[in-house]
């Protein structure tokens, strides 16, 4: 039977703020515990929580960014479970007025058409401690530094259709938030979690299927791994004549297993109601439109600007707009470099890789984009060679030498460009190789005498100690041996 | 307006608040004439009255984005039951 995928993400995104939602206790990542676990974010008797201007801020800027509406008059509600890792014994957040309504953001996808994703709304609430499950004497750790952290719940409608379709939102939506630099992006300190909801139905069917939730996916490539296992296991499920239970459930990406976590008998029933310790928040016209005056360029309008000012196309400008960082540093590159499609070249191939392996992010890399800029302007005025530019690159990365001219004449990589040197050198290695080249002028297939050139490549890269220009070897090899 | 003795028990599971037998049927009784109470609001015309998320007619002050809480671990760990490295200590949770 054919199936189609039914796909809708509840996206946590942890606001930039310098303090927390409803206390003055700082948001600072890697404090020791429980050292910015306050009196208010302790649940002590008697505090009083008071809203983070900023937070209402940054979702005002959030709202504006997906083409939502602002609601004006939103009100906080408690969320009633007991968990040790909130102190209160619910969770302040919003239900029926959240402050950013129905929105959309539109993604790119790899057949090259657009795709329009609705967001069903967005609220304010705060995050919860940390518990650590090691053992303390048969105990359970409990982390409070978190807890209170202004989040922003962003909830779509279920429209997207398969794991590249939820990848490529939850991309566009990270470009999203860190271009408007509301959250850090750093997915590794959980400053974005995804919830996939998903189901499965007959293909063309118009009823939806039974949804699972699988939760807390913090990065993603396993988001993609999870959604596959899932749409997986509802298939065989559904084959074999059984039925889907709605349930919660949690993907270990380690494993690739998931397991449930509560169904929908067990699901709890938080008892909502508004919070009588908090008053409802009004946003006017200027908050809102000293909001909008304060938005940075967002991923589209920068994809946009990086195909008319350098040239790039549709592809390599959306890959590199997408994330502010890697977009400035694209920029710094292709400004020094002068040769934008090199740099674009350079920031995905070589930069992007090394960063990969390291696993690590483009603030954490040791080079600048201006480097990688000057490194740009000698390979495209040909004083090194790309096997060169390499070893340059390799410099530059482990910190051996922070300047690239420096580098090239202590390890002697300047390519010899001087055509009276390089064309006695060819002479002297075709005299040298008279059986290849008359196969070479026997060869009638262009295709076949283009792969033979590659033949008289070694011993010429051999008599120049490497630093011969390769791509005026070939063409002075043309030449000769073509006349 | 009644309670039964089942919504009763459900709602002491949710707020983790143990009650016996005996409790309950007091709890039956006293919580079914607060919502009869509550009931006799409902009589009142309230079709043109917009709801109120607050009984004060006010909007949320708001706080600028500055720190200024301090570390006070040592005072509020002072009170614990049991703390070990910084953490607050719990019975044991497993998901």
């Amino acid at each position: 039977m054919q199936w189609d995928i039914v796909i809708g993400l509840e996206i946590h995104v942890q606001l930039a703020t310098r303090t927390k939602i409803f206390s003055g206790s700082s948001t600072a990542y890697g404090a020791e515990p429980n050292t910015q676990a306050n009196a208010v974010d302790l649940a002590m008797p008697g505090t009083l929580p008071v809203p983070n201007e900023q937070a209402f801020r940054y979702a005002v800027m959030f709202g504006l960014a997906v083409n939502a509406e602002i609601e004006r008059r939103s009100v906080f509600e408690r969320k009633n479970y007991f968990y040790p890792d909130l102190p209160k014994g619910y969770q302040t957040t919003q239900l029926e007025r959240p402050i950013v309504g129905p929105g959309y953001v539109d993604i790119d996808l790899a057949n090259g058409e657009t795709k329009r994703v609705r967001i069903h709304h967005a609220h304010l609430e705060e995050d919860a401690g940390k518990s650590l499950h090691e053992d303390f004497h048969g105990m359970t750790g409990i982390d409070l530094n978190r807890a209170g952290t202004p989040l922003i719940e962003v909830v779509t409608e279920p429209d997207m259709t398969n794991a590249d379709e939820a990848v490529a939102f939850a991309k566009k939506l990270h470009g999203i938030v860190t271009s408007l630099g509301i959250c850090d992006g750093d997915m590794s300190q959980g400053s974005m979690r995804f919830d996939v909801n998903i189901s499965l139905k007959p293909k063309g069917s118009e009823t939806l299927g039974t949804r699972t939730e699988t939760k807390n996916l913090n990065s993603f490539r396993f988001m993609e791994q999870a959604i596959a296992h899932e749409v997986e296991r509802q298939m065989d499920i559904l084959e074999d004549g059984g039925t889907i239970v709605q349930e919660t459930r949690l993907y270990n990406g380690d494993r690739d297993e998931s397991r449930s976590m509560r169904t929908k008998e067990e699901a709890n029933d938080y008892r909502y109601f508004p919070c009588p310790d908090l008053l409802p928040v009004e946003i006017d016209d200027a908050f809102i439109d000293e909001a909008r005056n304060s938005l940075p360029e967002l991923p589209d309008a920068r994809k946009a600007r990086f195909m008319d000012q350098y040239g790039l196309n549709d592809y390599d400008a959306g890959l590199l707009a997408g994330d502010s960082k890697l977009a400035a540093f694209f920029e710094a590159a292709a400004e020094r470099g002068k040769d934008a499609k090199l740099a674009s070249n350079w920031v995905q191939g070589e930069f992007s890789a090394r960063l990969n392996a390291e696993e690590k992010s483009v603030a954490q890399s040791p080079i600048t984009g201006a480097q990688l800029g000057d490194l740009v302007v000698r390979i495209a005025d040909n004083t090194i060679s790309s096997a060169g530019a390499k070893k340059v690159f390799e410099a530059l990365w482990s910190g051996e030498n922070d300047n690239v001219d420096a580098i090239i004449d202590a390890k002697g990589l300047k390519q010899v460009s001087d055509t009276g040197e390089l064309e006695k050198m060819v002479d002297e290695v075709l005299a040298s190789m008279p059986d290849q080249v008359a196969q070479y002028q026997q060869e009638s297939d262009p295709k076949k005498q283009k792969k033979m050139l590659g033949g008289f490549m070694g011993p010429l890269m051999k008599a120049s100690k490497g630093q011969g220009n390769p791509k005026l070897f070939n063409e002075i090899l043309v030449r000769k041996l073509g006349g | 307006m009644t309670i039964s003795r089942k919504d009763i028990e459900k709602v002491a599971v949710l707020a983790r608040i143990r009650v016996d037998d005996q409790q309950v049927s007091a709890l039956e009784k006293d919580l079914g004439n607060i919502l009869d109470l509550v009931d006799q609001l409902s009589a009142a015309d309230t079709d043109s009255v917009e709801p109120m998320a607050h009984p004060l007619n006010a909007v949320q002050r708001l706080r600028p984005d500055e720190v200024t809480e301090s570390n006070q671990r040592e005072a509020f760990q002072a009170i614990a039951p049991a703390t070990e490295n910084g953490l607050y200590l719990v019975p044991r949770v497993i998901e």
